[in-house]
């Protein structure tokens, strides 16, 4: 018997990646914008989605899967708009991964503009993991606090854009939305800012421009 | 927590290489953990601790590296080890930074003892 030093230096989230980029390459080859949504629980991820919906449906086709610990509630909502939803139950895990998302492949219609990707409520964990996304979406909202970024370094540093919901509640809430993305400016130079109230329906539209200029960047690219 | 799942993988990937090198044991695991990966040491540590049991990587040691976050400014070529992660230059100020290292989670390397 011998000792043996065995060099191997693989990323210990390879396997993740690999299935994240055949899924990219898949949804934008066929001219679809995946879309991953993350943020704290209760920041307002699936009402946005609702809003979302009625700036983008029907002249554009939307779909939705839900990542949630346990219930199909949010998926519901999704299918009560008249959107086609997913609900992916990770029965405790506290992050989706991209093979969960590779599985629900075979039902995503081909003629879909826009795949948006619900994450499980939380800023750590899910914020480790690829899931085949073009665009990283994270939403902060205003009860949160606006000193969030900092304290979550991998989420805000990996994000393409910055979304603060409940921006209605300020006042009273005493959130500095300006301190809140000079701060995540810092971290993440590239990062796009919206400001967004569900309740009163501001900021939804420039957001879904947004996100539209994204999907035109994939069906032509060398526009 | 997804440091268990991190773990799993890891022990796929032991798997393989053990059986490749016709490993009877692994006495030591090395990894390389950047602080802008997202996983925690002690938590990984943990993780092993518990995932090792019944394995051949049972008796095994895991090592732990953290490696820090390491810029180059492309306007300025400056090279900085940063404490925060401010992602402008420190030296001239500029936001566009390339990031070195400090966002991997590798293993880098195991010991084993071969037949």
């Amino acid at each position: 018997m011998e000792q043996k030093e065995v060099l191997v230096l693989e990323d210990l989230l390879g396997s993740n990646n690999k299935i994240a980029a055949e899924i990219r390459a898949k949804l934008t080859g066929r001219g679809i914008l995946p879309i991953n949504l993350m943020s704290s629980p209760g920041s307002g991820k699936t009402t946005l989605l609702e809003r979302l919906s009625e700036h983008l449906h029907p002249k554009y086709k939307m779909a939705v899967i839900e990542g949630d610990i346990e219930t199909e509630r949010d998926a519901e909502r999704i299918r009560a708009k008249g959107i086609p939803a997913w609900q992916i139950t990770t029965g405790g895990a506290c992050h989706l991964e991209a093979k969960m998302v590779g599985r629900l492949f075979p039902k995503i219609p081909p003629d879909l503009n826009f795949l948006f990707i619900e994450n499980v409520g939380n800023l750590v964990c899910p914020a480790s993991y690829d899931l085949g996304e073009s665009i990283r979406c994270l939403l902060l909202s205003t009860p949160e606090g606006d000193d969030k970024p900092k304290k979550y370094p991998k989420a805000f540093t990996t994000a393409d854009c910055l979304v603060i919901t409940k921006s209605d509640l300020v006042p009273p809430l005493p959130f500095n939305i300006e301190r809140a993305q000079q701060e995540a400016r810092e971290m993440n130079p590239s990062l796009q800012h919206f400001v967004t109230s569900a309740v009163r329906d501001t900021g939804i539209d420039t957001l879904a421009a947004y996100l539209i200029a994204q999907l035109e960047r994939i069906r032509h690219p060398n526009a | 927590m997804h440091e268990l799942s991190i773990i799993a993988n890891l022990f796929k990937i032991l798997e393989e290489k053990s059986a490749e090198k016709n490993a009877v044991q692994i006495t030591a695991v090395y990894l390389k953990v950047g602080v802008l990966s997202g996983a925690v040491p002690e938590l990984l540590q943990t993780s092993f601790d518990m995932y090792k049991k019944d394995t051949l990587a049972s008796r095994a040691v895991l090592h732990t590296e953290r490696v820090p976050l390491k810029t180059e400014c492309e306007d300025c070529q400056a090279v900085t080890t940063k404490d925060d992660f401010i992602f402008i230059c420190s030296r001239c100020g500029s936001s566009r930074l390339k990031t070195l290292s400090g966002t991997e989670l590798l293993l880098e390397k195991i010991d084993m003892d071969v037949e």
